[in-house]
């Protein structure tokens, strides 16, 4: 049963990556729809100005510029993708983005953990710079700052890319170095499946790779933890959204000799119960 | 959100929590500062829009309180009305116009398709600094026209709140047309949304609004039809571009109430008529973000005027307009009452309103049509077109200097490619009849921007289609004469300016659904340059469509001359409709020195960026 749902869990990530990469083969044709670079002979879209701008120029207002629409106005969002509560491990569980900022350039706050009781036991909190690369995707560059309950806290960089690929897969990748020469990679990627326009099906996996063992922390280098989960959400509106769900977690190698070492389960299966919602 | 897509034709129910159909008395409450009755010509009714003539008029932009849906909310209104009053005004005259601020906020008024020195056209930022709290600014200006027009605020949402109002020009010389009722028909919607809440909400998530999606189910059903395979492959485009084939209006009834004459369907706004009698109605769309669809069953409308401007008269049965277009039309009634209906292009409401001998009449009101899905034409132009036919006729394309047709086997099959009528964009570049002036036609080589290749930009069209005479989505072989672009020919002596333009410009109409964001060739309007013109000279405008959205472009300070892609002048305009994949061109003479604004009508889609400056000098 659990090599099915591993299975499933690479078949979710290699698709979404294969799809992006099908697409970036049908860009070599010449009837490229989206992104690519210009050819040389791009019309320049100065061309009409005769050297005029918005400021300079015949009968331009004097003073700073007045105008200014919503493409410079700087937008704050915050989505809390996953807010919900296991009652068979008594945890709690949050993962939250925000983003403040332009169209193609903002900061985004990504903080994901899990909390017992009222105690934080981790978390990962991500600060990045988001820039917009090509038309569904972003480059993401900043920090990121791990707690831990009982462990050693870690500090990284962060370098990863966000964004929609073909066939609407969410996709987050990103590479990590911290202190001591430790390395990480982490994916995830989301689809969300329409069932009616107010009920939706969310699978969802994420996968962690570490280049060292940190056994202070649990965790083994290579593949440390896959685990796959699957929300079904009422939306009561686009931005309030009940949900109930399962999620499946397993572990590799050096963290799965470590789990195993501390007498925790390797894989595990919850039922949980939350809230999707976004302003 | 995911995209599986729903069957090509489904009635959208109205459905009571999606469809407002609003309060039977709802508008502006009857709470009227004393301040304010002292700047209001008359009562304000129910569906009695006021109205103002002479040669001065006064308006008075304040704060006011509306309830449209059962819930109060502020409103932006001049003179306490929603519409404005109604200014009828002669062609000819010099009219001083004075505007009163009463909001905490600066204002502007903007008089719609009217020619007037720039310092008059209302645009902050560009022909003036705007009207601060507490100001009277004043307008002064000689009307050199006559027709239909409007007015509205051109200061961030205040358009939507409720600043709008008809501008009727009387022409010195008598009507051509001779009419025994005339009204104002003044198609608008209205949130009660803070509207940057509305257009924040698009930025986080575009298809917020669109209860349409394609949903699993319907792929089942699909597959139960048509197999797997043709399932998957009518939704394969879609999926890999991530477009969805719904987006129609960015928002729906899911947060709008469509209005008419400021009254919610419920309230049924009604003209009389007498028997016998000749109605001339004046259709001006001053909705913020909605296209409308308008007939009335069992009535031909005879089109007469658009945008203000004399056409040669055509009948019809049904008109799309965007916001900022006007047409006027006759109707001849004989039976005892008739439901105007006006469904948004969306599908997912309407407006509506009745003539009748006598209030208190109604006639039925028509289902709403079904929701379309966008076809491979409105995708694709021309390309899009041929795609309907067998896949060996694609072979013989590759003469046809439009590239390879690598990745495109998939579409063959996808569904809904009627419009054959977008190759004869094809086949006059095949042809190639070299003229003498090569400007004596519109170009029809398209010339991306090499901005278009960025982050800004989610589609471009290679193949665009050039026809004027396709209604639309939604339109396609309804059954009824629907008007197109085609039909609509301005009277002899209108388009005078016979000269062969001195330079072609093109712009590329663009944007990125995903992130919301809307541009002429992928730059917003804070990373533009100005358009400069000289003033007098003779200019063709190609403005090519690479979404697949319609946007009604509207240049201020100077007329819009459409022509086909044969260069033959057909109609003069102040706002175009351009449809996905479509590429029109106009002609325009700069009379008026200054700087003007040139964006899409769609005020969200103005407000992201679709905007550029122009300079006569």
């Amino acid at each position: 049963m659990s090599n099915m749902k591993h299975i499933v869990g690479f078949a979710v990530i290699s698709a979404a990556f294969n799809a992006s990469t099908s697409w970036a083969q049908m860009d070599h044709g010449e009837m490229q729809m989206q992104g690519g670079s210009a050819p040389d002979n791009a019309r320049d879209p100065h061309a009409y100005s005769d050297g005029y701008t918005l400021t300079d120029g015949p009968y331009a207002q004097q003073g700073p510029r007045q105008l200014k629409l919503a493409d410079e106005h700087a937008f704050l969002s915050v989505l809390g993708d996953r807010l919900e509560y296991s009652e068979d491990s008594g945890d709690t569980t949050f993962d939250l983005l925000a983003r403040y900022g332009t169209t193609y350039d903002s900061l985004v706050v990504k903080a994901e953990g899990d909390t017992k009781g009222s105690q934080l036991e981790e978390s990962q909190t991500d600060l990045l710079w988001s820039h917009a690369i090509s038309v569904f995707f972003d480059t993401q560059l900043g920090v990121r700052l791990d707690q831990y309950k009982e462990g050693s806290d870690r500090q990284w960089l962060a370098a990863g890319i966000q964004g929609l690929a073909p066939y609407w897969f969410e996709l987050d990748a990103t590479a990590y170095l911290g202190d001591d020469g430790r390395t990480a990679l982490t994916f995830e990627a989301e689809y969300e499946l329409l069932l009616t326009q107010k009920l939706v099906l969310q699978p969802r996996a994420e996968l962690n790779l570490y280049g060292k063992d940190d056994p202070s922390n649990g965790l083994g280098s290579g593949l440390s933890d896959l685990s796959i989960g699957l929300r079904l959400r009422y939306e009561i509106s686009r931005q309030f959204a009940p949900y109930v769900g399962v999620e499946w977690s397993d572990a590799y190698g050096g963290t799965a000799d470590y789990r195993q070492a501390a007498g925790q389960d390797i894989n595990d299966t919850q039922l949980v119960a939350g809230l999707r919602f976004w302003f | 959100m995911s995209q599986w897509l729903p069957q090509q034709k489904r009635s959208l129910q109205p459905n009571r929590r999606r469809f407002v159909q609003g309060l039977a008395a709802g508008g502006v409450l009857a709470a009227t500062p004393t301040w304010l009755q002292a700047a209001m010509s008359s009562k304000v009714a129910q569906g009695q829009t006021p109205v103002l003539s002479g040669r001065e008029i006064n308006l008075v932009i304040a704060e006011s309180p509306v309830n449209f849906t059962g819930v109060t909310r502020m409103a932006t209104t001049i003179n306490g009305s929603i519409p404005a009053p109604t200014l009828r005004l002669r062609e000819g005259d010099e009219v001083t116009i004075r505007v009163t601020n009463h909001l905490a906020v600066a204002t502007s008024i903007h008089w719609h398709g009217i020619l007037l020195p720039y310092q008059m056209d209302g645009v902050p930022g560009i022909s003036f600094k705007g009207i601060a709290p507490g100001e009277t600014f004043t307008y002064r200006f000689t009307l050199q026209q006559s027709g239909t027009y409007w007015y509205h605020s051109h200061s961030g949402f205040q358009e939507m709140t409720g600043m709008y109002g008809a501008l009727i020009i009387e022409p010195r010389a008598g009507e051509r047309h001779r009419s025994d009722q005339d009204y104002v028909v003044q198609l608008s919607d209205w949130t009660d949304e803070d509207p940057m809440r509305a257009f924040s909400k698009l930025k986080m998530q575009s298809d917020v609004y669109n209860f349409n999606q394609p949903t699993f189910f319907d792929f089942s059903e699909d597959v139960s039809k048509v197999g797997l395979q043709g399932a998957l492959e009518k939704r394969q485009m879609w999926n890999q571009m991530r477009m969805n084939p719904t987006d129609l209006n960015d928002l729906s009834a899911a947060t709008l109430t469509f209005l008419m004459n400021g009254t919610a369907p419920n309230g049924n706004w009604t003209g009389l008529f007498q028997r016998g009698q000749r109605i001339r109605l004046r259709f001006i769309n001053a909705a913020s973000n909605s296209f409308y669809d308008v007939r009335i069953p069992g009535l031909k409308l005879t089109v007469i005027q658009a945008d203000g401007q004399d056409v040669e008269p055509v009948s019809v049965d049904e008109f799309r307009f965007g916001p900022g277009e006007t047409y006027d039309v006759l109707v001849e009634p004989a039976d005892d009452a008739y439901t105007i209906f006006a469904q948004s292009m969306d599908r997912t409401g309407y407006t509506r309103g009745t003539l009748a001998l006598q209030q208190g009449l109604s006639a039925p009101v028509p289902a709403l049509d079904p929701a379309e899905w966008l076809t491979m034409s409105d995708m694709m132009g021309a390309m899009g077109s041929m795609a309907g036919m067998n896949h060996d006729s694609m072979k013989g394309m590759e003469g046809m200097n439009h590239g390879s047709m690598k990745g495109m086997q998939g579409m063959g099959s996808m569904d809904g490619m009627k419009g054959m009528a977008g190759m004869k964009g094809m086949d006059h570049s095949a042809m190639n009849h070299q003229p003498k002036n090569p400007l004596a036609k519109p170009s029809s080589t398209v010339n991306h921007a090499s901005s278009e290749y960025g982050a800004s930009v989610d589609m471009r069209v290679d193949t665009p289609r050039t026809n004027l005479d396709d209604p639309g989505i939604g339109l396609r072989n309804n059954g009824r004469r629907v008007l197109t672009l085609a039909d609509l020919k301005s009277i002899n002596g209108l388009l005078d300016d016979r000269r062969t333009p001195t330079k072609e410009l093109e712009l590329h109409l663009t944007g990125n659904m995903e992130r919301y964001s809307w541009s002429f060739d992928g730059l917003e309007f804070g990373k533009s340059t100005p358009v400069s013109l000289k003033h007098g000279e003779r200019v063709r405008v190609i403005l090519q469509n690479d979404t697949m959205m319609t946007h009604p472009m509207h240049l201020h300070g100077m007329w819009s001359e459409l022509e086909t892609d044969q260069g033959e002048l057909r109609v003069r305009r102040h706002t175009i409709p351009v449809q996905p994949s479509q590429r029109i061109s106009f002609l325009t003479t700069p009379n008026d020195l200054g700087r003007w604004a040139w964006h899409c009508h769609l005020l969200f889609h103005m407000d992201a960026g679709m905007f550029r400056e122009v300079v006569v000098s």
